[in-house]
């Protein structure tokens, strides 16, 4: 194992996405973990869908794809919440328009400049070379956002995703932590997506927290297993994809999905154990 | 002077009037009752009160030294939170947001403060439970627990017995009238509910898009105003 490890990391490429899937990972799962909650998961999926159409514009125009991507992504992330907001259109229906769209205009450019062919490929399904110095340092400077955000801020990120409107009534200014949260998930994708690929990186934000929440049953410890998951599944679905050469995307959110199915099991085995025992015990004022 | 005043206020959306003509004052230790159908405009006032939506035209004013943050709020229920994964004690605790202000992290008079409130409401068992696995009367409990740490002074509820079964829903009235009387906090509590309204409260405000009715509860049922609402049970 650990020859397979050190054969890995000989490679420079290999290194810097495993520092940046790492990262990313995490960030995803504890913004995922508010996403998720708040009922605004699908944001991911739209935008990586947008992330598409901006790395399909940017490489027509033979211009760098974060700097192109980073503050389009940005902006429909605010768009999506504005829209969801004012709720008059409903935010499922926003992101879908907006996340088709983006996906027609990405296809349409790329037939019309390179054609169909690897780089939609990859841009749909990741791909494990795409990831640059660049990225490196970028997605340190997300993760220290993030975890800064989490640790600070803890506090008030539950009192915004468990009920939005008391905490508006004491005084909170809900709107900057959800736009902050966008901001930070916008970044997320864009960094996770060249890896991941556009279809697949919606994951990273969804999986981690509909995992923990199988067996967790408080913020904290739902959040904190969100994270270890993510990171855990993340390593071992490269270590995975660098044995048998599958695709990494692939392969971690088949991890994901593993390790969501083994957290559902030991939920259903720990009530079987603990049977009716447990529901006549529930204590019940009323 | 009131705790709260409303002088010929109203509220939109949109442009469309859906509440008009309210004139109505609260003091420390009265007990509102806000009634009137669907859609007559009871929560767009409670979030006026709250100064979560502002007002179309007229005034609302806070006065007897109560602070705008100083209301304790019993938002209606989403369904978001019906599956959420948290403690009863996290949900209790995070009602200290206000008076924790830019710390941030709760302090010892925090914890000690939603000890207490646990306490008050008989919830101390239930600390640890998963708010998500609680019954609707306990979940509510805990919503009440919350409100009551983030204020000593007024407590906003709106339709807190909503989907309570009978005796969920005496208990949980008890249990206000209890903090009104003995507590001394001031109740303003939107319902469905006439006859227990007019038990309980001490003035009533019957809406429909415009003030019905603002007075003491006993003139109410003479007024004859929410007999519709009643089915004529008034009259029996
Ligand atoms: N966010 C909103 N946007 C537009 N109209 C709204 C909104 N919320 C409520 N309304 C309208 O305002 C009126 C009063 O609603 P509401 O205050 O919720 O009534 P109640 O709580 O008495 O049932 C209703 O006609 C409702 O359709
Ligand atoms: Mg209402």
């Amino acid at each position: 194992m650990l020859e397979i490890l050190s054969e890995m990391f000989s490679y420079a490429f290999l290194v810097r996405a495993v520092v940046v899937g790492l990262l990313v990972s995490l960030c995803a799962a504890l913004l995922g973990v508010s996403l998720v909650l708040k009922r605004y998961s699908m944001i991911g999926d739209g935008l990586s869908h947008v992330g598409f159409g901006t790395l399909a514009l940017a490489t027509a125009m033979n211009a760098a794809p974060l700097a192109v991507s980073i503050p389009v992504v940005i902006l429909a992330a605010i768009a999506l919440l504005r829209i969801s907001e004012s709720s008059k259109i409903k935010g499922d229906a926003a992101i879908a328009l907006i996340s088709t769209s983006s996906l027609a205009i990405g296809v349409v450019v790329i037939s019309l400049t390179t054609g169909m062919n690897t780089d939609v490929c990859n841009y749909m399904f990741g791909s494990i070379l795409a990831m640059t110095k660049e990225d490196v340092t970028l997605s340190i400077t997300l993760a220290a956002a993030v975890l800064t955000l989490f640790i600070l801020f803890y506090n008030n990120i539950f009192a915004v995703t468990f009920d939005e409107t008391f905490a508006q009534a004491v005084g909170m200014k809900t709107g900057l932590y959800n736009m902050l949260i966008s901001f930070l998930t916008a970044i997320a994708i864009v960094l996770g997506m060249r890896m991941m690929g556009a279809l697949l990186i919606s994951s990273l934000i969804i999986f981690p927290a509909l995992t923990a929440m199988r067996v967790f049953k408080k913020f904290k410890t739902v959040t904190i297993c969100s994270a270890v998951v993510s990171v855990a599944c993340f390593f071992v679905g490269v270590v995975c994809s660098y044995l048998y050469a599958t695709p990494t995307g692939a392969s971690v959110v088949i991890m994901n999905m593993l390790a969501f199915l083994l957290f559902w099991l030991a939920r259903l085995l720990t009530l079987k154990a603990r049977g009716n025992g447990a529901k006549a015990k529930r204590v019940s004022n009323f | 002077m009131a705790f709260i005043t409303c002088q010929n206020a109203s509220f939109a959306y949109d442009g469309i009037t859906v509440a008009s003509g309210l004139n109505f004052s609260v003091c420390r230790g009265d007990y509102l009752c806000i009634v009137g159908e669907n859609g007559s405009g009871k929560s767009t006032l409670i979030k006026g009160l709250l100064r979560l939506k502002p007002v179309q035209s007229g005034v609302i004013f806070t006065g007897d030294g109560l602070k705008a943050n100083e209301i304790g709020y019993l938002p209606q229920q989403t369904d978001a939170q019906k599956d959420f994964p948290a403690s009863a004690y996290e949900v209790v605790l995070s009602g200290r947001m206000s008076i924790r202000g830019l710390r941030p992290f709760y302090s010892k008079s925090d914890k000690n403060a939603c000890e207490e409130n646990l306490r008050r409401l008989g919830i101390e068992n239930l600390k640890n439970s998963c708010y998500r696995e609680l019954s609707g009367g306990q979940q509510q409990r805990v919503l009440l627990a919350r409100a009551l740490c983030a204020t000593r002074k007024m407590l906003l509820m709106d339709e807190p017995t909503a989907g309570l079964d009978p005796a969920a829903t005496q208990d949980l009235y008890k249990e206000i009238e209890k903090l009104n009387k003995d507590g001394g906090i001031t109740i303003i509590m939107v319902s469905h509910d006439i006859p227990s309204s007019i038990k309980y409260a001490s003035h009533i405000l019957h809406m429909k898009g415009r003030q019905l009715f603002f007075g003491a509860a006993s003139s109410y049922i003479s007024s004859g105003i929410g007999s519709e609402l009643m089915g004529g049970a008034l009259n029996a």
